[in-house]
């Protein structure tokens, strides 16, 4: 019987030194996120030297994210309240997670590609999208209610992660093209565990595709903590194994969030192929209204996410810099009030469905099949 | 110097499939050919051989090995506005795309209103008799049958192997194109470009008056050896060839079993909620009073696919088919049992 040389001894893996000369390893480095989360802004909104050389976006586009949070923040209310009157049929709120849907969607062109999920209704709304149309997978009267093409916005995507791999395919695609468009693919930190999300990276960075992931980690996929979703010491390192550059940003701090993003596109845009970006959020409601959080989380958690809120942080700096003042901020107020208002009245009002447009787009020709199908609901419905 | 000038050339179904991707890489610049293994090896059956050399690696290229990631680029491709065709190296290794291919590509078109539509095909070398270890022989067309949003088309022949892909290549809505791994090598005198009938047509490969054979793709070949020894017998078989799944072509179907007063489905894959059941339910509803028997399956076990050795049990040959012919109650005798 043979024996080990380690006889006797416990085999062990060793502590790493943490100076490292490798070519691998350098190259490994230059792919890893700043050792914090990027932020410009503390909790309160006073400026800070946290943001390791990403440049501050100009004020005016600061003003307009301030602007589009604010509406967004009223929209979301709007739609919880909608849901409770039976308006929609679920409804999945971003409310805490503002700065991440109003900064990825300000940090793109209208020729960019964009794949929100589920939960990027004020994301989607703040690409311009009409909020009725933007709330039809929610209100129930079809699976997507914008014009997908037209606006460069996939429809929202329920199953977890698939959206990646189409944004690195369109990005790839794009510029094959010619196109100098890049694709931005939402996902949550939960959807980070799914095969498809590791496939997409890998993806993007083999074809060095124009893609930017920007993950929301709001601690958690409906109930499950991150800790019991991974044991990655951030879910941006998740990149460097695939070769893609990584960030991590305070998804509260809008200032940085947009910063990121702004960097992330433009490293896209100019050949640079993906990026990975992290954003530390919190969803302040329950995963949907059908959830009930306070089965998996505590109170004070949440009193304690509030006082870092995006919107009263981006509202104390933009103050702070003279660019708010009462006046502006009531008139947002208005803006937003004017945008719910119209929003609610307009949802009040029972859509018109077609029953038969269910054969309209299943094939660009419907097969004989579907045809006899229609005929069979048209007789169904002339019955009734 | 030709001395057989109207001769047309002999051709394998191989040939002809790469002669249909280059014709179409040649046609439309939209089109790319990707997956695993298809640019310098040319596919591990060939079927993209020299494509790569030829068109270029912009226009035909290898993927990291990841079918789903391979089905999800090609998503993304084509709302670009390419017009992809994706290798899944075989039938069984195809499954990790399932969840794109079912959430994604089938449905695009419909959730969308037809905003953003997927003209994609997704080739599948697929089907056993070839001595294929485990997970290279299945039979998965019910899967893909049975989800709307999908064309599924099995080619029998040579000439409707170049005919469907350039057609599915051409169609505007997502086909999976099942390739018969052992009719690769079959061969037949094709001239090149070949125009068969179109998607949603049948055709009735041979004629014949006392009973309908039904049968796509990998089956084909013993439904016909069937139909030839059945003469044998005295019986005078019609065979039909579905073509496409679908779309399915109930009329010429139809017409066959109402001529002929009988049908037996055959198909490789196990008989259990397979797309045989879907074949005989159509007959039955469609063809009642033309009946002079029920309809009879012959189908593949309801077992997992055999290994190599075993598989000859598990796959229908002329034998069974002829035994299932044997039980049309040709002399009032019931054929009692569930097979």
């Amino acid at each position: 019987m043979t024996t080990t040389s380690t006889r006797g001894k416990t085999p062990k893996a060793p502590a790493r030194a943490v100076a490292r000369t490798s070519p691998e390893a350098k190259a490994a480095s230059a792919l890893l996120p700043a050792e914090r989360p990027i932020r410009f802004l503390d909790e309160r909104g006073a400026r800070v030297d946290e943001h390791d050389g990403y440049g501050e976006p100009p004020v005016e586009l600061l003003v307009q994210a301030y602007r589009k949070m604010v509406v967004g923040r009223r929209f979301d209310q709007q739609c919880t309240a909608l849901t409770k009157q039976g308006r929609l049929a679920v409804y999945p709120s971003s409310h805490g997670q503002e700065a991440c849907q109003v900064g990825g969607v300000l940090a793109l062109r209208a020729d960019d590609w964009m794949f929100p999920t589920y939960r990027e209704s004020v994301a989607l709304a703040t690409r311009g999208i009409d909020p009725v149309e933007a709330l039809t997978l929610l209100r129930g009267d079809w699976h997507c209610g914008y014009d997908a093409a037209a606006w460069r916005t996939a429809p929202q995507c329920t199953p977890l992660a698939t959206q990646t791999i189409h944004a690195a395919g369109v990005a790839y695609g794009e510029k094959r093209k010619g196109n100098d468009s890049v694709a931005l693919a939402f996902i949550g930190d939960g959807a980070t565990s799914e095969g498809d999300f590791h496939e997409a990276l890998n993806f993007a960075a083999v074809f060095s595709a124009p893609v930017v992931f920007l993950v929301q980690n709001n601690g958690y996929a409906i109930s499950v903590p991150l800790a019991k979703q991974t044991k990655a010491p951030s879910l941006a390192y998740k990149g460097v194994g695939y070769g893609v550059r990584s960030e991590r940003v305070d998804g509260n701090d809008p200032v940085a969030v947009l910063a990121v993003m702004l960097a992330a596109v433009e490293h896209g845009r100019s050949g640079n192929g993906p990026f990975l970006v992290e954003a530390h959020t919190y969803r302040i409601d329950a995963h949907t209204n059908a959830d009930d959080a306070t089965r998996y989380r505590e109170a004070g958690e949440v009193e304690e996410w509030r006082t870092k809120d995006p919107v009263a942080r981006l509202a104390a700096h933009l103050r702070s810099v003279g660019a708010l003042d009462d006046a502006l901020e009531a008139q947002i107020k208005d803006e937003a009030e004017v945008y719910a208002a119209n929003l609610r009245e307009r949802m009040n009002a029972d859509p018109v469905l077609t029953p038969t447009d269910l054969f309209e787009h299943v094939y660009a020709t419907p097969t004989p099949q579907l045809v006899a199908q229609r005929a069979q609901l048209l007789e169904e419905l002339a019955a009734e | 110097m030709s001395t057989t000038a109207l001769a047309a050339p002999t051709v394998t179904m191989a040939q002809a499939l790469n002669t249909a991707l280059r014709d179409a890489l040649k046609d439309d610049d939209r089109v790319v050919v990707f997956g695993e293994d298809v640019g310098a090896l040319g596919g591990v059956f060939r079927i993209t051989d020299g494509l790569t050399r030829d068109f270029g690696e912009d226009r035909c290229f290898d993927t990291p090995l990841a079918e789903a990631g391979i089905m999800g680029f090609a998503i993304g491709m084509a709302m670009a506005g390419f017009r992809p065709v994706v290798e899944l190296q075989f039938d069984a290794f195809a499954y990790p795309a399932f969840e794109q291919i079912l959430s994604h590509v089938a449905k695009m078109r419909n959730r969308t209103r037809g905003a953003i539509t997927l003209p994609i095909v997704i080739r599948v070398p697929y089907a056993g008799g070839i001595g294929g270890v485990e997970h290279h022989c299945d039979s998965s067309e019910a899967y893909y049958a049975h989800t709307p949003g999908l064309k599924v088309v099995a080619p029998s022949t040579v000439a409707d192997a170049y005919s469907l892909l350039r057609e599915a290549i051409n169609d505007p809505d997502p086909v999976v194109f099942l390739e018969p791994k052992k009719l690769y090598w079959s061969k037949d005198e094709v001239s090149l470009p070949a125009a068969t009938a179109p998607f949603g047509r049948a055709e009735v490969r041979r004629a014949g008056t006392d009973v309908t054979l039904l049968a796509y793709g990998p089956s084909m070949p013993v439904a016909m050896a069937a139909a030839d020894a059945a003469v044998e017998d005295g019986w005078s078989v019609e065979v039909v060839d579905l073509r496409t799944i679908n779309p399915y072509d109930d009329a010429t179907i139809e017409a066959s079993v109402r001529k002929t007063g009988r049908c037996v489905v055959v198909t490789e894959a196990s008989g259990f909620a397979g797309v045989g059941a879907e074949m005989a339910a159509r007959v039955q509803e469609r063809c009642f009073h033309a009946l002079a028997a029920p309809v009879l399956r012959v189908a593949g076990y309801d077992i997992p696919y055999p290994p190599p050795k075993l598989e000859h049990h598990h796959l229908p040959g002329v034998d069974r088919v002829l035994d299932t012919i044997a039980r049309l109650q040709w002399d009032d005798v019931p054929f009692v049992g569930s097979r």
